[in-house]
Order: C-alpha cells, then sequence, then structure tokens
C-alpha cells in the first residue's frame, strides 16, 4: 500500500497526559512522528493537535477512530497535503557577516521573503516562514555563510474545507451542561 | 460514505436542566481520603479488593471506620486483587474497585489493566502515589504510574489535591461503565489524601468530549434490515457486547423471529442457551467444525458486539469470502478495523437489536441449518467420540468438562483461565445459564481464572462457581488460596492437570517438531496445599472415580479443590493452525 504524508488535526480537552495518549496510537504501530505541535484551537478551552506521520490510507482512517476513542478527544480529521494549508517557521543563526558576504546574505534574505530578526555582536538571526521545502532551500542557499544554528517549527496547518468541526465545538461550548466534568 | 466524518459524534441537547444532586453525606470539612470513601459509597460500592501499602495508607486508615458499608478482600498480590475485581465486574455487570500502593503495588496491576482493557471490563483501580512535592524525584516507592499505565487503560487522571477527589472519582466511575466498558485508573498522593476539604458530590452524567451511547442511524437500520431480507444463508456472530448490554432477551426474539443461526464467539458464550435449536456451536480457533466452515458459505454475517479477533478470523483474506457484513458495535473504531462492515449499527447490541426487531420479518432458514449437520457429524464422529470415550486409561480433560457440565446441568458460573483446559471448558460446557463464563479472552493471561472465580463467587454467592484451570495456569496465582481460606468463598477449584504446558506442548507437537522447549512441569503435591490453605482437597486418577469426586466437591457448602490427572499428551481439535484460513480447520 502507497504511503504518503498526512496532516492530523485532532481537537481535545486540555488534559495531561494526552499528548502521550496520542503519541501512544502511533508508537505501538511503529508510526514515526514527523512532526507535532499543540495549540490552543480558536474555541476556549480546546486544543488542537497538528501531527504528520507517513502512511497509508485504509491505517490512517483506522488512526482517526483510535484518536477519537480516547475519552478525551473531541474530533480527528487527516488531511493530504492538497487539502490544508500548512506552514512552518525557521530560524537561521548565521556568523556576523563580513564586509565582503553582507551584500550577498541580503540578497538572499530578499529573494526568500525572509528577514532578520536580531543583529547582536557575533551573530545574525534570520527568520523565514513557509513551506518545508522553501526553509530548507534558504538553509542551502546560507550554508556557505557559515550556519552556527537551524531550528524549524513542526507544520502549523488549517484546512481548506470549511470543518464541520467549527459547528460542532462551537455547539457543545455553548450548551448548557450544568454538571459537565472536564 | 465519507471514512474520515461519518463518526460525527452527535450531543444531545439535555431536555431540562438535572437536577441538583443532594449528597446523603453532612457538608463537612473532610479529609481527602474520607472524601474517597465516601464518592465510592456514592457510586453504589459496597465491595473492594485492595492490598495496604505506604503511600494508601490513609485511605486504608478511613476504611478501617467503614467496615459496616464497604466490605475489603485482601488479596496475596496485586495481580490477585485486580483479578478479582474483573470477576466480580463481569458477574454484577458494574465496575470492580481496586485499591493498591504505589511502585510495585502499581505495576503489579499492569496484566489486569491490559486484561480488563482488551476484554472490555469496568474497573475502577485506585492507587496511592507519593506525596506531590516528592513527584518525579525517584522517591521510595514511586512509579510514573500514569505513564505506565496510559496504554491499558480507558481514562486515567493523577489526583494531587483533595478537593478534585468527589468530581474526579464520579467521572471515573461514568467513564469505566459507560459505551464500551473498561478500566479506569485514579492515582492519589498522599497529601491529596490527607489533606482537608469541604465535601461535596455530584455524580457525572456526561463528559462533553465523550458520546458513549450514539443514537441509532434509521438509514443503517433500514439499510441492515434489507440485508437480511434479502439473505438466504446468514449467520449470526454473538460476542460479549450482547452480555455487556444485558441484550440477552432482544437477542433471543430477534434470533427466534428470523430463524437465523447463532455462533458466538469466546466471550459471547453463555449470551445465548446453546440448548437452543439455531444454537449452531462456537467460532474460532478451537471451535465447533461445523460453525466455522460454514462461515465460508455464509452470504450475510450480523456480527453482534464483537471484534472479529484473529483467533476468530483465522488468516483474514480467507475469511467470509462470500458473506456480506453487519457489524453491531459500540465502539467505532471496531468498525471496519479487521473485516469491512456493509452496514453498521454503532450502538450497543441492546439497542441496535430493539430497533432491528421491529422491523425485520418472521422467517426461517431450516434447509441452511440443516445443511450444518455433515460436518457436525464429522465432528462428532472424529473428534467428540474420541474425546468422550477414550481407549486410553487416563482421564481426559473433556470427559471430566462435560461431567462437570451435566452435573451442574449448565447452570454454573464457570471461570477459565488459558491454554487447553479453557478450550475445551469452551467446547464441552453446556452454558445455559445467561452470563455464566468468565475468562481471559483477548489477553490470554494465565493466572486469570482463580482471583477472578473469587470476585466472581462473591459478586454471585447464590450461584456455584467453578474454576477450571490448567497446572500451570494455577501455579501463577495459587497464592489467592489464602483469600478463599481467609473470606471462606465457597468457591470450586478444579485443576486439570497434565503435568505440562499444554497448549504450547501441543504447539511444539504440530509445528515444531515435537521439540518440547521447557513445556514439562514437575508439580508440587496440590492436595496438600489446598489442605494448608484449610480447603478440602482431593484428586483423582481413575475414570471410575471421577463422579463421585464431582458430586462431593459440587454438594460441599464450603470451597473445594479437586485436582484431576490427566491425559499428558492430549490435543485440543479441531483446530484452525494460527494464521491459515478458517477453512483449513483440522479435525485431527
Amino acid at each position: 500500500m502507497e504511503t504518503r504524508p498526512y496532516t492530523l488535526t485532532i481537537f481535545t480537552e486540555n488534559q495531561i497526559g494526552l499528548l502521550n495518549r496520542i503519541s501512544n496510537i502511533l508508537t505501538r504501530r511503529k508510526i514515526n512522528i514527523d512532526s507535532l505541535t499543540t495549540s490552543a484551537s480558536e474555541l476556549e478551552g480546546i486544543y488542537r493537535f497538528t501531527i504528520i506521520i507517513q502512511t497509508d490510507e485504509p491505517q490512517v482512517h483506522k488512526l482517526i477512530k483510535q484518536f477519537e476513542r480516547q475519552v478525551e478527544v473531541i474530533k480527528a480529521y487527516a488531511y493530504i497535503d492538497e487539502e490544508v494549508i500548512s506552514q512552518e517557521i525557521a530560524l537561521y543563526k548565521l556568523a556576523l557577516p563580513s564586509r565582503e558576504t553582507s551584500m550577498d546574505i541580503e540578497r538572499i534574505i530578499r529573494d526568500h521573503n525572509a528577514r532578520i530578526v536580531c543583529v547582536e555582536p557575533n551573530f545574525i538571526v534570520i527568520e523565514k516562514s513557509g513551506y518545508e521545502s522553501e526553509t530548507e532551500q534558504l538553509l542551502e542557499a546560507l550554508r556557505p555563510f557559515q550556519v552556527l544554528s537551524f531550528a524549524r517549527s513542526g507544520r502549523v496547518a488549517i484546512s481548506r474545507s470549511p470543518q464541520k468541526i467549527r459547528a460542532f465545538l462551537s455547539d457543545i461550548q455553548t450548551q448548557p451542561y450544568p454538571y459537565v466534568v472536564i | 460514505m465519507n471514512e474520515w466524518t461519518h463518526v460525527e459524534p452527535t450531543i444531545e441537547t439535555p431536555s431540562a436542566v438535572e437536577e441538583a444532586y443532594t449528597s446523603p453525606f453532612p457538608k463537612d470539612t473532610i479529609s481527602g481520603g474520607v472524601a474517597l470513601v465516601r464518592a465510592l459509597i456514592e457510586e453504589g460500592v459496597d465491595t473492594l479488593f485492595g492490598y495496604p501499602g505506604g503511600a494508601i495508607m490513609p485511605v486504608y486508615d478511613v476504611l478501617y471506620d467503614y467496615q459496616e458499608q464497604l466490605k475489603h478482600y485482601l488479596a496475596r498480590h496485586e495481580q490477585g486483587l485486580i483479578h478479582a475485581a474483573q470477576g466480580y465486574a463481569r458477574m454484577k455487570r458494574q465496575a470492580g474497585v481496586c485499591l493498591a500502593t504505589s511502585g510495585p503495588g502499581a505495576t503489579n496491576l499492569i496484566t489486569g489493566l491490559a486484561d480488563a482493557y482488551i476484554d472490555s471490563t469496568p474497573l475502577v483501580c485506585i492507587t496511592g502515589q507519593v506525596f506531590k512535592h516528592l513527584l518525579g524525584t525517584d522517591a521510595f516507592q514511586e512509579a510514573d504510574i500514569i505513564g505506565i499505565t496510559t496504554p491499558v487503560t480507558k481514562w486515567n487522571y493523577q489526583i494531587t489535591e483533595a478537593e478534585e477527589i468527589p468530581r474526579i472519582v464520579a467521572k471515573a466511575f461514568y467513564i469505566a461503565q459507560n459505551g464500551r466498558p473498561g478500566p479506569v485508573l485514579l492515582d492519589i498522593t498522599k497529601n491529596a489524601q490527607i489533606e482537608m476539604m469541604d465535601w461535596y458530590y455530584q455524580p457525572c452524567h456526561k463528559v462533553r468530549s465523550y458520546q458513549p451511547k450514539p443514537p441509532l442511524d434509521p438509514q443503517a437500520l433500514d439499510q441492515a434490515v434489507a440485508l437480511i431480507k434479502e439473505a438466504k444463508r446468514p449467520m449470526i456472530f454473538v460476542g460479549q457486547g450482547v452480555l455487556l448490554s444485558e441484550a440477552q432477551d432482544e437477542l433471543r426474539q430477534f434470533v427466534e423471529k428470523t430463524g437465523i443461526p447463532v455462533a458466538s464467539t469466546l466471550l459471547g458464550l453463555s449470551a445465548f442457551p446453546v440448548d437452543h435449536p439455531l444454537y449452531v456451536g462456537y467460532l474460532g480457533m478451537h471451535g465447533n467444525f461445523s460453525t466455522n466452515l460454514k462461515t465460508a458459505e455464509s452470504d450475510l454475517v450480523i456480527a453482534i458486539g464483537m471484534r472479529f479477533d484473529d483467533r476468530v478470523t483465522g488468516r483474514v483474506d480467507g475469511f467470509l469470502p462470500q458473506a456480506k457484513v453487519i457489524h453491531i458495535e459500540i465502539d467505532p473504531s471496531e468498525v471496519n478495523k479487521i473485516i469491512p462492515a456493509e452496514v453498521a449499527l454503532v450502538n450497543d447490541a441492546k439497542m441496535a437489536l430493539q430497533g432491528l426487531l421491529e422491523k425485520v420479518p418472521a422467517s426461517e432458514h431450516n434447509s441452511w441449518i440443516r445443511s450444518f449437520d455433515a460436518f457436525k457429524l464429522m465432528e462428532e464422529q472424529r473428534v467428540i467420540q474420541k474425546d468422550m470415550a477414550p481407549s486410553t486409561p487416563k482421564i481426559k480433560m473433556a470427559e471430566a468438562v462435560k461431567m462437570l457440565s451435566d452435573m451442574t446441568v449448565g447452570e454454573a458460573i464457570v471461570v477459565t483461565d488459558v491454554g487447553q483446559h479453557q478450550m475445551v471448558a469452551s467446547r464441552y460446557y453446556g452454558f445455559r445459564k445467561w452470563n455464566s463464563n468468565i475468562t481471559s479472552g483477548g489477553l490470554g493471561t494465565m493466572g486469570f481464572a482463580l482471583p477472578a472465580a473469587i470476585g466472581a463467587k462473591i459478586a454471585s454467592p447464590e450461584r456455584p462457581v467453578v474454576a477450571i484451570i490448567g497446572d500451570a495456569g494455577y501455579q501463577m496465582t495459587m497464592q489467592e488460596l489464602g483469600m478463599i481460606m481467609q473470606y471462606h468463598i465457597p468457591v470450586k477449584i478444579v485443576v486439570l492437570n497434565n503435568s505440562f504446558l499444554g497448549m504450547v506442548r501441543q504447539w511444539q507437537e504440530l509445528f515444531f517438531d515435537r521439540r518440547y522447549s521447557s513445556t514439562e512441569m514437575e508439580n508440587p503435591d496440590f492436595v496438600k496445599m489446598g489442605e494448608a490453605f484449610g480447603i478440602q482437597s482431593r484428586r483423582v486418577e481413575k475414570r471410575e472415580e471421577l463422579t463421585e469426586a464431582i458430586q462431593e466437591m459440587l454438594q460441599s457448602p464450603q470451597a473445594y479443590f479437586l485436582e484431576v490427572v490427566v491425559e499428558k499428551e492430549n490435543n485440543v481439535f479441531p483446530m484452525v493452525p494460527s494464521g491459515e484460513a478458517v477453512s483449513n480447520m483440522r479435525l485431527e
């Protein structure tokens, strides 16, 4: 079965240990996590996990149900690359450019739509957000100029299709549950 | 149907604001330990299985004052107490409650948690934990029990403040007992047991992220009815879901109305009476020959509360070559996991069967059922007769089980362990009474039966409880004879002793060229052992003595231990070799 990258979006309660439950579902099946980010969602108290994995279609259907089987998971979705708009942010630490190289570096920054976020006596830090391929291209371009450090965030993603989850979340958020235990 | 969205949970709108609950306990200031005990009483708990230790001592101190309301059974090992709680839960159809200390006390629960998780048994396990300020310091008897138990619990939570206790206990019981049941673990730091709080209690009726009882989908119901109307050779597969949702009456009515033959999984046994004319046998690796083989001819399988375990399906691509599947299953993650379903009713079995019962027309499938007879006869002649009338002087496991079945008229609660004796008991015990079969199915836990039988007897004191165990599994939790002794639990123990790890030996014989690597056992004197615990004990080696010995055991008002020395190298047949298609089932 052909594998491809999937972006999983999982909406959950904010509960200690839930990350462990979610990652266990993947590690138990020997699926590597290529990237994982977690953040608040647009709804108060509801968290969003964005996980990138490489798997096949039948497996991803089963995984979604395994995530949703967890008591504190509200809803999970899987998307192929064409179904999401995704970005990541990368930071590049470079030794302070010399007179000769600074022009080149400035040109590269311009060409890649990046920006300098800080200049210190010994180094500068450049920031670039975009697709993984774009942040990697910039890294390659900067390599001749002594990259001291490189860090990349995981992917953050938003689906192109209108998500049912929004209505669903608003719905459960506003319902009067006097004795709900969160 | 879009796979990714078809399990969209729906949240019911509460029709009215729920009535405020008033606790019978006063609104006073109490310790976390008292709050825990009160919360258990609020949840209707009257029986605990436990083992004290440093980190849970404040709770045990409180229990000293509540001995009237909460009967505590002290096991001899935490594995024993959790299996006892499982046996109890499966008889009572409510959560079994376990109490253990931190560190090793808690880690000894793991096997039971894994067993309960895979076999959908509701448990609420409470473990003590070191003080909050010591968490993560490798303190004495500290183990990361939340981390360790995450893969084997339906839910777990660490309580570090006294005032969390009532609402978390309420949530724990709600989660353990609703939807597909399962084990829940609460880890309570010692400071939370000691600190004071103002008492409150509110039962939990809802967890917003969890939809345990999805409503019937009328469209799916209509599709299912249409398939049932069309089917020429339908079969029903009954799983434990029928027992868990107490759908035995609905099942029987549905079966009798539609005339569809019923086969049972291992955990489905005792959900449908085996002497019913529409019962066609037991599915799986060592199930009935006709039952397994006829699945290949079936054109419609109605799978009720079962999960297509590999011991049922054999090689998946050779399973159900002709059948469409209607899968009635409360856990959406089980649907399309192993066998694709034409129609899924993601409901509890009772609700789905009620829905179907109203809509299906009466029908009969007599010629289809009669077509099972040829294979039945083959099994009768080539397996059963050999098992029942052996030419050898040694007793066979099957004879002993059949005799026990006849002498209890199929009405005992039978608790089995794992291995040959378990398969023989499942084949030859004629379950006639609802909810009478307790075994470790999914996990296959040796050592399960003895403590589980103790729990079952505590839950059902009015019914006879017989544990059937192999000599090897018996020795894994034999220390729980101490529980039987201390609390005078009149459980009957039958050890079928072949001085071997029988099922492993059978596989060695059949698939490893008879190389009996580490499977032969030199056993202690089990009779003396039983007697050392004050239990009337007897060994039987001769066929002539068997009836009388079983009689004596069943008539005894106390606990009784019966060792039946059986044929050493006796194989369980029929058998689907591991990894092969069900159609390759062997008779010998």
